[in-house]
Protein backbone atom coordinates (compact mmCIF):
# COMPACT_ATOMS: atom_id res chain seq x y z
CA UNK A 1 0.00 0.00 0.00
CA UNK A 2 1.17 3.63 -1.15
CA UNK A 3 1.17 5.65 2.30
CA UNK A 4 -1.13 9.07 1.37
CA UNK A 5 -1.00 12.04 2.75
CA UNK A 6 -3.56 13.03 5.54
CA UNK A 7 -5.34 15.44 3.88
CA UNK A 8 -5.84 13.32 1.26
CA UNK A 9 -7.13 10.39 3.11
CA UNK A 10 -9.70 12.42 4.40
CA UNK A 11 -10.76 13.62 1.27
CA UNK A 12 -11.09 10.47 0.15
CA UNK A 13 -13.29 9.53 3.05
CA UNK A 14 -15.53 12.49 2.78
CA UNK A 15 -15.87 12.24 -0.64
CA UNK A 16 -16.63 8.27 -0.49
CA UNK A 17 -19.41 8.71 2.30
CA UNK A 18 -20.60 11.67 0.96
CA UNK A 19 -21.64 9.93 -2.70
CA UNK A 20 -22.79 6.76 -0.62
CA UNK A 21 -25.08 8.85 1.51
CA UNK A 22 -26.46 11.58 -1.57
CA UNK A 23 -26.80 8.01 -3.39
CA UNK A 24 -29.38 7.04 -0.31
CA UNK A 25 -30.97 10.65 -0.64
CA UNK A 26 -31.84 9.44 -3.87
CA UNK A 27 -34.23 6.92 -2.62
CA UNK A 28 -35.16 9.40 0.23
CA UNK A 29 -36.56 12.14 -0.94
CA UNK A 30 -40.29 12.84 -1.97
CA UNK A 31 -39.58 15.08 -5.06
CA UNK A 32 -38.00 13.04 -8.16
CA UNK A 33 -36.28 16.16 -9.56
CA UNK A 34 -34.32 16.12 -6.15
CA UNK A 35 -33.68 12.83 -6.73
CA UNK A 36 -31.52 13.16 -9.96
CA UNK A 37 -30.29 15.83 -8.49
CA UNK A 38 -28.99 13.83 -5.64
CA UNK A 39 -28.07 11.11 -7.94
CA UNK A 40 -25.72 13.60 -9.98
CA UNK A 41 -24.29 14.64 -6.59
CA UNK A 42 -23.67 10.93 -6.22
CA UNK A 43 -21.61 10.65 -9.25
CA UNK A 44 -20.00 13.93 -8.94
CA UNK A 45 -18.57 12.70 -5.52
CA UNK A 46 -17.30 9.10 -6.93
CA UNK A 47 -15.56 11.87 -9.34
CA UNK A 48 -13.83 13.17 -6.98
CA UNK A 49 -12.91 9.79 -5.69
CA UNK A 50 -11.54 8.53 -8.99
CA UNK A 51 -9.78 11.95 -9.30
CA UNK A 52 -8.00 11.31 -5.29
CA UNK A 53 -7.30 7.64 -7.14
CA UNK A 54 -5.41 8.98 -10.08
CA UNK A 55 -7.72 8.03 -12.55
CA UNK A 56 -8.12 11.66 -13.99
CA UNK A 57 -9.46 10.54 -17.99
CA UNK A 58 -12.43 8.24 -16.10
CA UNK A 59 -13.47 11.15 -13.58
CA UNK A 60 -13.24 13.86 -16.23
CA UNK A 61 -15.80 11.66 -18.48
CA UNK A 62 -17.83 10.28 -15.79
CA UNK A 63 -18.54 13.88 -14.64
CA UNK A 64 -19.63 14.95 -18.16
CA UNK A 65 -21.55 11.99 -18.88
CA UNK A 66 -23.30 13.01 -15.69
CA UNK A 67 -24.19 16.25 -15.93
CA UNK A 68 -25.21 15.59 -19.38
CA UNK A 69 -27.29 12.31 -18.29
CA UNK A 70 -29.30 13.48 -15.27
CA UNK A 71 -29.64 17.35 -16.92
CA UNK A 72 -31.95 14.28 -19.23
CA UNK A 73 -33.52 12.48 -16.13
CA UNK A 74 -34.56 15.07 -14.57
CA UNK A 75 -36.60 16.30 -17.78
CA UNK A 76 -37.85 12.65 -17.88
CA UNK A 77 -39.00 12.94 -14.56
CA UNK A 78 -41.23 16.05 -15.17
CA UNK A 79 -42.28 14.37 -18.41
CA UNK A 80 -43.36 10.86 -17.52
CA UNK A 81 -43.40 10.52 -13.42
CA UNK A 82 -46.19 11.53 -10.64
CA UNK A 83 -45.14 14.22 -8.70
CA UNK A 84 -42.26 15.57 -9.88
CA UNK A 85 -41.93 18.18 -7.31
CA UNK A 86 -42.45 16.57 -3.99
CA UNK A 87 -45.01 18.65 -3.00
CA UNK A 88 -47.01 15.88 -1.99
CA UNK A 89 -45.31 13.25 0.64
CA UNK A 90 -44.61 9.70 -1.16
CA UNK A 91 -43.65 6.35 -0.47
CA UNK A 92 -44.01 4.37 -4.00
CA UNK A 93 -41.99 1.37 -2.84
CA UNK A 94 -43.09 -2.39 -3.09
CA UNK A 95 -41.12 -5.19 -1.07
CA UNK A 96 -39.45 -2.61 0.95
CA UNK A 97 -38.08 -5.19 3.44
CA UNK A 98 -37.04 -7.88 1.09
CA UNK A 99 -35.55 -5.02 -0.75
CA UNK A 100 -33.32 -3.27 2.32
CA UNK A 101 -32.54 -7.20 3.22
CA UNK A 102 -31.11 -7.32 -0.40
CA UNK A 103 -29.50 -4.34 0.10
CA UNK A 104 -27.41 -4.85 3.20
CA UNK A 105 -26.96 -8.18 2.36
CA UNK A 106 -25.01 -7.08 -1.02
CA UNK A 107 -23.06 -4.40 1.30
CA UNK A 108 -22.04 -7.10 3.72
CA UNK A 109 -21.08 -9.75 1.48
CA UNK A 110 -19.41 -6.99 -0.89
CA UNK A 111 -17.75 -5.44 2.02
CA UNK A 112 -16.40 -8.13 3.43
CA UNK A 113 -15.03 -9.81 0.37
CA UNK A 114 -13.40 -6.64 -0.02
CA UNK A 115 -11.54 -6.70 3.68
CA UNK A 116 -11.17 -10.59 3.90
CA UNK A 117 -9.51 -11.02 0.35
CA UNK A 118 -6.11 -10.88 -0.29
CA UNK A 119 -5.32 -9.01 -3.27
CA UNK A 120 -2.22 -8.61 -4.68
CA UNK A 121 0.09 -5.22 -3.34
CA UNK A 122 1.00 -3.74 -6.87
CA UNK A 123 0.47 -0.30 -6.25
CA UNK A 124 0.76 1.80 -9.75
CA UNK A 125 3.70 3.18 -10.51
CA UNK A 126 3.88 6.74 -10.62
CA UNK A 127 3.24 7.31 -14.58
CA UNK A 128 1.34 9.82 -16.82
CA UNK A 129 -1.81 7.98 -16.73
CA UNK A 130 -4.05 9.56 -19.21
CA UNK A 131 -0.78 9.10 -22.21
CA UNK A 132 -0.74 5.48 -21.49
CA UNK A 133 -4.57 4.68 -21.66
CA UNK A 134 -4.85 6.98 -24.57
CA UNK A 135 -1.92 4.41 -26.56
CA UNK A 136 -3.46 1.87 -24.68
CA UNK A 137 -6.96 2.65 -26.08
CA UNK A 138 -5.54 3.27 -29.65
CA UNK A 139 -2.97 0.17 -29.37
CA UNK A 140 -3.77 -3.00 -28.59
CA UNK A 141 -7.16 -2.40 -26.72
CA UNK A 142 -8.78 -1.12 -29.74
CA UNK A 143 -10.70 -4.03 -30.58
CA UNK A 144 -12.31 -3.09 -27.35
CA UNK A 145 -12.37 0.85 -27.73
CA UNK A 146 -13.83 -0.44 -31.11
CA UNK A 147 -16.57 -2.34 -29.39
CA UNK A 148 -17.62 0.03 -27.27
CA UNK A 149 -18.34 2.40 -30.08
CA UNK A 150 -20.06 0.10 -31.79
CA UNK A 151 -22.00 -1.00 -29.28
CA UNK A 152 -23.15 2.77 -28.44
CA UNK A 153 -23.99 3.24 -31.81
CA UNK A 154 -26.52 -0.16 -32.00
CA UNK A 155 -27.79 1.51 -29.04
CA UNK A 156 -28.90 4.65 -30.40
CA UNK A 157 -30.33 2.99 -33.13
CA UNK A 158 -32.50 1.02 -31.05
CA UNK A 159 -33.62 3.75 -28.67
CA UNK A 160 -34.46 5.70 -31.79
CA UNK A 161 -36.20 3.09 -33.00
CA UNK A 162 -38.02 1.48 -29.62
CA UNK A 163 -38.65 5.71 -28.39
CA UNK A 164 -40.32 6.46 -32.14
CA UNK A 165 -41.71 3.40 -33.14
CA UNK A 166 -45.25 5.41 -33.28
CA UNK A 167 -44.07 8.92 -34.08
CA UNK A 168 -45.87 12.01 -33.33
CA UNK A 169 -48.28 12.00 -36.85
CA UNK A 170 -49.37 8.74 -36.00
CA UNK A 171 -48.53 5.06 -36.25
CA UNK A 172 -45.22 4.64 -38.04
CA UNK A 173 -47.17 2.13 -40.39
CA UNK A 174 -50.03 4.38 -41.21
CA UNK A 175 -49.31 5.52 -44.61
CA UNK A 176 -46.77 2.50 -45.18
CA UNK A 177 -48.70 0.34 -47.56
CA UNK A 178 -47.93 0.10 -51.33
CA UNK A 179 -49.68 2.41 -53.57
CA UNK A 180 -52.38 0.09 -55.41
CA UNK A 181 -51.98 -0.85 -58.87
CA UNK A 182 -54.94 1.11 -59.98
CA UNK A 183 -55.20 4.45 -59.74
CA UNK A 184 -59.02 5.12 -59.14
CA UNK A 185 -58.93 1.77 -56.15
CA UNK A 186 -59.32 3.73 -53.54
CA UNK A 187 -58.72 2.84 -49.84
CA UNK A 188 -60.72 3.51 -47.18
CA UNK A 189 -58.62 6.05 -45.09
CA UNK A 190 -58.52 7.82 -49.01
CA UNK A 191 -62.02 8.68 -50.30
CA UNK A 192 -62.78 10.24 -53.19
CA UNK A 193 -62.62 13.26 -54.19
CA UNK A 194 -66.48 15.36 -53.21
CA UNK A 195 -68.21 16.95 -55.88
CA UNK A 196 -67.78 21.13 -55.40
CA UNK A 197 -71.25 21.65 -54.65
CA UNK A 198 -71.18 18.90 -51.80
CA UNK A 199 -67.64 20.60 -50.42
CA UNK A 200 -68.99 22.73 -47.46
CA UNK A 201 -70.93 19.47 -46.12
CA UNK A 202 -68.21 17.00 -46.67
CA UNK A 203 -65.73 19.22 -45.12
CA UNK A 204 -68.74 19.89 -42.05
CA UNK A 205 -68.88 16.30 -41.55
CA UNK A 206 -65.07 15.64 -41.53
CA UNK A 207 -64.73 18.23 -38.53
CA UNK A 208 -68.27 16.23 -36.90
CA UNK A 209 -66.10 13.04 -37.06
CA UNK A 210 -62.76 15.12 -35.84
CA UNK A 211 -64.82 16.07 -33.10
CA UNK A 212 -66.43 12.26 -32.09
CA UNK A 213 -62.72 11.01 -32.32
CA UNK A 214 -61.17 13.35 -30.02
CA UNK A 215 -63.82 12.70 -27.91
CA UNK A 216 -61.87 12.49 -24.51
CA UNK A 217 -58.96 14.07 -25.66
CA UNK A 218 -57.99 17.80 -26.04
CA UNK A 219 -55.61 17.44 -29.08
CA UNK A 220 -57.83 15.77 -31.25
CA UNK A 221 -60.75 18.02 -30.83
CA UNK A 222 -58.40 21.05 -31.59
CA UNK A 223 -57.90 19.27 -34.66
CA UNK A 224 -61.44 18.63 -35.50
CA UNK A 225 -61.56 22.71 -34.69
CA UNK A 226 -58.79 23.30 -37.47
CA UNK A 227 -60.36 21.06 -40.13
CA UNK A 228 -64.04 22.97 -39.63
CA UNK A 229 -61.68 26.35 -39.74
CA UNK A 230 -60.70 25.11 -43.10
CA UNK A 231 -63.96 23.97 -44.58
CA UNK A 232 -65.31 27.98 -44.71
CA UNK A 233 -68.70 27.93 -43.34
CA UNK A 234 -69.22 25.35 -40.75
CA UNK A 235 -72.14 26.06 -38.47
CA UNK A 236 -73.77 22.79 -39.32
CA UNK A 237 -70.01 20.49 -38.68
CA UNK A 238 -70.27 23.29 -35.07
CA UNK A 239 -73.40 22.43 -34.38
CA UNK A 240 -73.22 18.83 -34.81
CA UNK A 241 -69.59 18.91 -32.54
CA UNK A 242 -71.21 20.65 -30.01
CA UNK A 243 -74.13 18.08 -29.62
CA UNK A 244 -72.17 15.32 -29.37
CA UNK B 1 -7.05 5.62 1.53
CA UNK B 2 -6.92 2.16 0.52
CA UNK B 3 -7.82 -0.33 -1.56
CA UNK B 4 -9.92 -1.86 1.17
CA UNK B 5 -11.71 1.54 1.91
CA UNK B 6 -12.07 1.61 -1.90
CA UNK B 7 -13.83 -1.72 -2.15
CA UNK B 8 -15.57 -0.78 1.50
CA UNK B 9 -17.50 2.45 -0.54
CA UNK B 10 -17.86 0.42 -3.50
CA UNK B 11 -20.04 -2.00 -1.98
CA UNK B 12 -21.82 0.87 0.01
CA UNK B 13 -22.84 2.22 -3.54
CA UNK B 14 -24.11 -1.32 -4.83
CA UNK B 15 -25.64 -1.89 -1.85
CA UNK B 16 -27.91 1.46 -1.83
CA UNK B 17 -28.38 0.85 -5.37
CA UNK B 18 -29.36 -3.29 -5.18
CA UNK B 19 -32.17 -1.52 -2.44
CA UNK B 20 -33.20 1.05 -5.24
CA UNK B 21 -34.00 -1.52 -7.84
CA UNK B 22 -35.52 -3.84 -5.67
CA UNK B 23 -37.71 -1.49 -3.58
CA UNK B 24 -38.99 1.18 -5.88
CA UNK B 25 -41.94 1.20 -8.07
CA UNK B 26 -41.11 4.31 -10.75
CA UNK B 27 -38.95 3.30 -14.07
CA UNK B 28 -36.87 5.82 -13.43
CA UNK B 29 -35.83 5.42 -10.05
CA UNK B 30 -34.79 2.08 -10.71
CA UNK B 31 -32.89 3.10 -13.61
CA UNK B 32 -30.90 5.41 -10.86
CA UNK B 33 -30.31 2.26 -8.72
CA UNK B 34 -28.91 0.77 -11.73
CA UNK B 35 -27.30 3.47 -12.20
CA UNK B 36 -25.69 3.31 -8.48
CA UNK B 37 -24.88 -0.48 -9.06
CA UNK B 38 -22.71 0.81 -12.04
CA UNK B 39 -21.30 3.49 -10.02
CA UNK B 40 -19.98 1.12 -7.28
CA UNK B 41 -18.52 -1.12 -9.25
CA UNK B 42 -16.50 1.95 -11.12
CA UNK B 43 -14.98 2.68 -7.70
CA UNK B 44 -13.61 -0.93 -7.10
CA UNK B 45 -12.42 -1.30 -10.47
CA UNK B 46 -10.45 2.13 -10.16
CA UNK B 47 -9.19 0.73 -6.80
CA UNK B 48 -8.74 -2.12 -7.62
CA UNK B 49 -6.48 -0.78 -11.03
CA UNK B 50 -4.22 1.11 -9.18
CA UNK B 51 -3.56 -0.67 -5.61
CA UNK B 52 -3.86 -4.23 -7.14
CA UNK B 53 -3.13 -4.26 -10.76
CA UNK B 54 0.36 -2.21 -10.71
CA UNK B 55 -1.51 0.54 -12.77
CA UNK B 56 -1.90 -1.39 -16.24
CA UNK B 57 -3.78 0.29 -18.53
CA UNK B 58 -5.92 -2.29 -19.32
CA UNK B 59 -7.75 -1.73 -16.13
CA UNK B 60 -8.49 2.10 -17.17
CA UNK B 61 -9.72 0.23 -20.44
CA UNK B 62 -12.13 -2.23 -18.24
CA UNK B 63 -13.61 0.68 -16.54
CA UNK B 64 -14.07 2.61 -19.60
CA UNK B 65 -15.70 -0.20 -20.72
CA UNK B 66 -18.33 -0.45 -17.96
CA UNK B 67 -19.02 3.27 -18.31
CA UNK B 68 -19.98 2.17 -21.43
CA UNK B 69 -22.74 -0.05 -20.33
CA UNK B 70 -23.65 2.73 -18.17
CA UNK B 71 -24.37 4.71 -20.64
CA UNK B 72 -25.75 1.96 -22.76
CA UNK B 73 -28.21 1.17 -19.45
CA UNK B 74 -29.17 4.88 -19.69
CA UNK B 75 -30.39 5.53 -23.21
CA UNK B 76 -31.93 1.89 -23.20
CA UNK B 77 -34.00 2.87 -20.13
CA UNK B 78 -35.06 5.83 -21.49
CA UNK B 79 -36.23 4.30 -24.69
CA UNK B 80 -38.14 1.82 -22.76
CA UNK B 81 -39.64 4.10 -20.35
CA UNK B 82 -40.85 6.30 -23.37
CA UNK B 83 -42.20 3.34 -25.49
CA UNK B 84 -43.88 1.54 -22.65
CA UNK B 85 -44.91 5.07 -21.70
CA UNK B 86 -47.17 5.53 -24.92
CA UNK B 87 -48.25 2.23 -25.73
CA UNK B 88 -49.55 0.92 -22.01
CA UNK B 89 -49.49 4.83 -19.87
CA UNK B 90 -47.79 2.97 -17.31
CA UNK B 91 -44.88 5.00 -15.22
CA UNK B 92 -44.65 2.18 -12.35
CA UNK B 93 -44.11 -1.30 -12.69
CA UNK B 94 -47.20 -1.99 -10.67
CA UNK B 95 -48.73 -1.11 -13.88
CA UNK B 96 -47.11 -3.67 -15.82
CA UNK B 97 -49.28 -6.94 -14.92
CA UNK B 98 -48.56 -8.84 -18.41
CA UNK B 99 -45.58 -8.99 -20.64
CA UNK B 100 -48.54 -9.24 -24.22
CA UNK B 101 -49.50 -5.89 -25.61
Amino acid sequence: MTSSPLLVDIAFWFFGVMSVVTGWLVFRTDSMVRASFFLLASFLNVGVLLLLMRSEYLSLILILMMAGEMAIMAIFMLMFMMNPAGLNPMNMVHQHRAAVAGGIAAFVALAGIGLVARFPDRPARPQPVTEALGKELLGDSMLVFESAGTALLATMVAAIALASSRGRYGSAYEGSDAPPLDPDTRTADAPAEPEPDEHEGHAGMEGMAGMDHGGDGGGDGGEGMAGMDHSGMDHRGMDHGRGS
Amino acid sequence: MSLQGALVISAALFGVGLYGVLSQQSFVMIMMGLELMVNGSLVATAGLWLWAAGGSPKGQVLAIVIMTAMAIEAAMGFALVTTIFRSRKADITEKLRRLKL
